[in-house]
Order: structure tokens, then sequence, then C-alpha cells
């Protein structure tokens, strides 16, 4: 007994799909892999003409991520990443609220303002390179990223 | 062929097995890291912790003999994913970062396992971060399917020189939990913990042939699981049946105060029935999974599977969630900005990885940084901050917010439309080799295996992958099931139903077989064919 009306747009098949072996299978589809990228997965290029990312907002990232794009694949990816999210722009979300959380309808659990553990000093410690009594040794602060010799990111010594 | 010993089914096989004194938990302990050593090759393990293995084992073994046994899981090996925080033993994510970093203390999944006498055998890798689809990005190499090296495999491989089949044939494991998965399909555990974040259990588990759960948001704590992305993320459960995902499940459900995400409701284990009833149900079938890309093969064993269910007694109806091709790209923005802030704390100072760098903090940090991530890491985490920015909050962050409302309550509707369960493909192919998989970067990767899963996340809703059936290449392919909020028990007994029906075959592997030869005379499994 065959679940007609399901097996019908089962069968049919919006995009040729992927096959995986050569052996002839009993299935209806014929093997053949799809010609390019399939239409309706937003991978491909969206409405919204691609921004180029300014050598600004560049260095702003490196210097709030601390952490740097390292060479010209790290920026391409960057602007893939944005395209393949501006696919967004799609969606009408006119009148809907941002979703934070899925637990949204219910309140988060608040415990009791008591001390319930700790006196783990020894423990915390341990795990850090650099200790002197029970602080945590940092380099001087205050000296911004930039400023310093030598250490000229990928964005600043392609300028 | 005489049931062995370490394919046995935890509930119903092993777990009668250590209580009748048939095998005790140190021989257990022990067949199980002999048989993780010689299936090195597969790279499932980061840590394996033989000692303290050993001496749970001894602990449990005097329990048992007093007859105090602390329940179900007391003497059984389970192995969990590395980016949970284990006591005493180092977690490093499968990232420089953390490398040599020993945990001050246990998540508390992890706690709840030992309290009731589990044996943890070990880490397992996984990709760096959790951030991949396919356990290959991580720093300790990739782990490999052990269906690789399974006689149905290679019997359906092309014939060639045979050192060179194995080396350049082997099919990846999916991810990122891909070597809690292996571990558990290779007998060298009897369940493991994984987490999921995009379908970062029940993928692996799809191309493993191994069930994992993906509970519900807020079921299960966080507190202690490194975290990726704070309002998706969940710990997963791997096993070799679905009834021990139900024990797991058990022992690890219900609120911890020290996870505010976990909610308030008291949660009762359950057992399921023996002979479970589906024609009182409404199975859904969501036609947008019909993604671009989706094998022939598996979208006729989804259709087999639509008939099994309309034959049972079930309705069976197609349903639509029109946002569905939207979830992957709202998940790329939402998971890039979490990631971006959760990674923040990785700064050299208090621990993990610190550059010798000395001139300044923000230099200190960047080169710690620099260092300690891979490339998939550190692209994630400008492109989350790239969202963040003040002209871009709006535009991106918040809209991906709107959108996920949307993913939500497209799966609100059909559920409120009287469907009790989705039935869904969980991959759109089974593994692939190795050397294709890396031929396209991770992001790609990511995008295209995670469409089928990554819904069930954006609405914290319980999700499952059941084994099914082998393709023609001789590999496992899963079907995957998507329940209501915190109803496991409906879902599980659906799926439990399922197992039974496709009686998936168990994996012939040579290291296991040599390991378990003859010792253990049992009557047929209950769970395999």
């Amino acid at each position: 007994m065959r679940v007609l009306s399901l097996g019908r747009w089962l069968r049919a098949g919006r995009v040729p799909p992927r096959e995986p072996a050569s052996r002839p299978s009993g299935h209806r589809h014929s093997g053949h892999r799809p010609q390019g990228p399939p239409q309706e997965l937003p991978q491909g290029p969206s409405q919204v003409p691609p921004q180029k990312v300014s050598v600004e907002v560049l260095e702003h990232l490196e210097h709030l991520a601390l952490v740097d794009f390292r060479d010209s694949e790290g920026v391409e990816r960057l602007q893939k990443a944005i395209q393949f999210a501006d696919q967004l722009h799609e969606v009408n979300t006119d009148g809907v609220e941002p979703m934070d959380s899925v637990l949204e309808d219910r309140c988060l659990y608040l415990r009791e303002d008591d001390v319930t553990e700790g006196n783990c000093t020894k423990e915390l410690l341990e795990n850090a390179r650099e200790t002197v009594e029970e602080y945590f040794v940092a380099p001087p602060g205050n000296i911004p990223l930039v400023k310093l010799e030598g250490q000229k990111t990928f964005l600043q010594g392609s300028k | 062929m005489g049931a062995r010993l370490l394919g046995h089914a935890l509930r119903s096989q092993v777990s009668a097995a250590l209580k009748e004194g048939r095998v005790t938990p140190t021989e257990l302990c022990q067949r199980c890291l002999a048989l993780i050593k010689s299936t090195k090759f597969l790279n499932a393990y980061i840590t394996v912790t033989e000692e303290t293995a050993l001496k749970q084992a001894e602990e449990s073994e005097k329990r048992r003999k007093r007859g105090q046994p602390l329940g179900i899981l007391d003497g059984i090996p389970i192995a969990v994913k590395d980016n949970f925080n284990t006591a005493g033993i180092e977690t490093t994510c499968a990232s420089n970062m953390l490398k040599g970093y020993i945990s001050p203390y246990n998540a508390t999944v992890v706690q709840k396992l030992l309290d009731q006498g589990a044996v943890l055998l070990g880490k397992t890798n996984l990709d760096e971060f959790a951030m991949g689809s396919g356990s290959t990005d991580g720093v300790f190499g990739p782990v490999r399917n052990p269906w690789s090296y399974s006689k149905q495999y290679k019997e359906k491989s092309v014939p060639k020189s045979h050192s060179e089949d194995e080396e350049y044939n082997w099919v990846i494991t999916g991810g990122s939990s891909g070597g809690s998965a292996a571990a558990v399909s290779s007998f060298t555990c009897f369940a493991a913990l994984g987490s999921d974040t995009g379908g970062s259990t029940r993928n692996p588990a799809a191309h493993c042939g191994v069930v994992g759960l993906k509970p519900t948001y807020g079921l299960i704590s966080r507190h202690g699981l490194i975290p990726l992305v704070n309002s998706m993320d969940v710990p997963g459960i791997l096993t070799r049946c679905v009834d021990d995902a139900a024990v797991l499940l058990g022992s690890l459900a219900g609120h911890d105060p020290k996870d505010s995400t976990t909610i308030q409701d008291d949660f009762k284990p359950f057992e399921l029935p023996d002979l479970p009833d589906v024609s009182k149900l409404s199975i859904g079938i969501p036609k947008e999974y019909h993604a671009p890309g989706l094998s022939s093969e598996i979208l006729s064993l989804w259709s087999k599977a639509a008939d099994l269910f309309k034959n049972a007694g079930a309705k069976v109806v197609e349903v639509s969630l029109p946002h569905t091709r939207y979830s992957i790209v709202c998940y790329h923005v939402l998971c890039t900005a979490e990631v971006a802030s959760n990674m923040a704390r990785f700064d050299g100072l208090e621990y993990g990885h610190r550059s010798d760098v000395k001139d300044s903090t923000e230099s200190m940090y960047a080169a710690t940084r620099r260092e300690g991530f891979n490339d998939v890491v550190r692209g994630r985490i400008l492109s989350g901050n790239y969202f963040l920015l003040k002209q871009n909050y709006e535009k991106y962050f918040v809209k991906a917010q709107k959108v996920r409302r949307l993913i939500a309550n497209d799966f609100g509707k059909v559920f409120g439309s009287g469907v009790d369960i989705l039935l869904t493909p969980t991959t759109l192919s089974d593994a692939v080799p190795y050397t294709e998989f890396i031929q396209e970067d991770n992001r790609t990767r990511s995008a295209q295996d995670d469409i089928l899963t990554q819904a069930a996340n954006m609405a914290g809703l319980p999700a499952i992958n059941v084994p099914t059936a082998l393709s023609e290449r001789g590999l496992p392919v899963g079907l995957q099931f998507i329940g209501r909020s915190f109803q496991e028990k409906q879902l599980l007994t659906v799926a439990k139903w399922f197992e039974k029906q496709v009686q998936f075959p168990v994996i012939q592997l040579e290291e296991a077989e040599r390991h378990d030869n003859g010792v253990f005379q049992h009557q047929k499994s209950a769970s395999f064919s």
C-alpha cells in the first residue's frame, strides 16, 4: 500500500539529486549530477549588491577581535560570509520581534545570593602560565595594538 | 553468530550481565581499553584515561560485590567529547588554545555520569571548538569512520591493492562529535556524550550508524560544556540503540542550579514500552526537507519510512516549514556572533595557551589568539564581530533573531495543527571519503551538511537520528525524527518503534571481533538482527 499523495511529491523531485554510486538502483531517478549550484540552496549571490568592506572596517575588526586576517584569503572569507548573510534580507520580518531565547516564555532561574562554593584559588592559578602570589600577571596595558614596532598586521603591511 | 560482549546494548544486555556477575566491570573496562588501542588508527580518542578508568571499574566491582550498585550505569564504560570539562583530565577542544589545559572541575553531565558509577574511558576527538561537520579540523587530526574498515564497505569498494584501499578510501565520521560517534560505533564504549549546536551529534550519528539524540534546549545542563552558541548548544547522547539513549537521558536530564537555562520542571526518567504503538500518531513530512543535493537513496528510504508509518495506522501528512531554507543563513549570523563573544575569554591570562609576546597586553592577546586558534575559528570570530558592529547590529544580528522567530513559529504552527512528530532525512548523503570532503572549505561544508539538522537547534526542539539502512556503498544512512519541546518520551517511543522495523545491521569490524571472540555466549541481541 503506497502513500500516494506523499509519493507524488517525494518522487517528482524539484532538482536532480546527486547519485552516490554507479550501480543501477531500483529508484525512479536516473543518475546524473546536478549542473552547477542547486537553485534553492541559499548559497548563490543574494539580491543585495555585495558590499566591499573598507580597510578601516577591517582594521577595526582586527582590533576588536584581537584576531588578524592573516592573509587575503581571510579577507575574502569575510566577504563571502557577508554575502551569504545578506540573504537574510529577502525575508520579510515586519512586525516580528527578535527572539533571544527559545525559553522566552519561562522565568529565568535565579538562585539565592549565597556563597556555596569557592576556596579554589590554588586550582585556578594552576592553569595560568604566569602568576605572582595570587595574581595573574599581564604585560603592560593601555598600549594600543597599532603603535607597536615590528608587529604589523597583514592589512598594515599591504598599505 | 554468538553475541559479542562489547557489541551489547547497554540496558538490555551488558547491564544485566554485570548485575548477574557474568562479567565484571574490570573485565569490561580492560576489553574496551584494549579495543581502543587496537583501533587507534580511527583517531577517535584524544585522551585515554586508562588508570582512572580502571580505578573506577575497581570501585564499581566492589560495589557490585556488596550488592550495592549505584544504578544501571554502574561499571559501564563511556566516553566524553573533549569540549566537556573533566576534573584532573586534559580538555582541549581539539585546539592549540587549550592544549595542556587540565580542567579544575567536572561538567555537570560528567559529574552525573560518574555519580552513577559510569567508567570514563577518555575524551573523544572533534572539530576544533566543535566548529565543523566532518571532525576533520581539530589539531589532533581527523577522525576516521569505523565503517571505512567494515566488511560491508570493503565488499562494495572498487578493488585496489589492500593498503591503498584503506589509506585513501576511508570516509569521514561527520561532525563535530565524530570521535564520540566513532567510539560508540566501533564498540569501544557503550555510550558517549557529544554536543549539538547545528547537528553536531545527529550528523556523525547518521554517518557512523548509531543513535544520536539532541535533547530539548533547557533539559540537560550545559554547565561545563565549553560554549559555542549559548542559545543553541545542548549536550548530545550517542548510543547503539534507542533504549540506551533513554537510559542516558534519564541520568542526565533535570534542572541544574549551575545552569540557569535549564528549566525547573521536574523531569521523570522513563522506560520505553517494549512494543511501541504508533497507530494513534500523526507524522509530518516537511516538504522543504527535500533539499537540493539529497541523494536518491535517502529520498527513497525516507519515502519507505513514511509508508511504514502509514501501514502501521499512523496518519502521515505532508507539512510545510516555509523558512527552512533561511535557517542556515540565520544560523551563520547568530552562530558567528555568539562565537565572537564566547571566544573572547581565550586571552592567555587565566588558562590555555599564552604567547611569549610581552610588549603589551593587547599584543599578547592578539598573538596568543593567532597562535591558538585555527583558521576556521578565527574566521568565525571575525565574521561575528562584523555582524555585531554598531552599524550592522540591526541589519544582521537583530534581523537574524527575527528570522529565528519565524523558523520557530513554523514548527509551532505544524505541531499546533495536530502533527506529533516530524520525519526527515538527517544528512544529504552517506559519508564521503576524506579526500573528497577536504576539497571544500569548512564553512561551505557546514552550510551544506547542517541544512537538515540545523532548524531543530534554532527552535530548541528535540531530535534524534535513527540508523536506518546501508547505502549502496555499504555505509550507514539515518533518518531524523523531530519532536515537540520536552516530549522526549514520545519522540523516543516513535524512534524505538522505527528502529525495530528497520533492523539496522551490525557493523562487521575485524578488530572488534578479534577482541570479543567466543568469550561470551549469550542469547540473541534484543536490538540487532
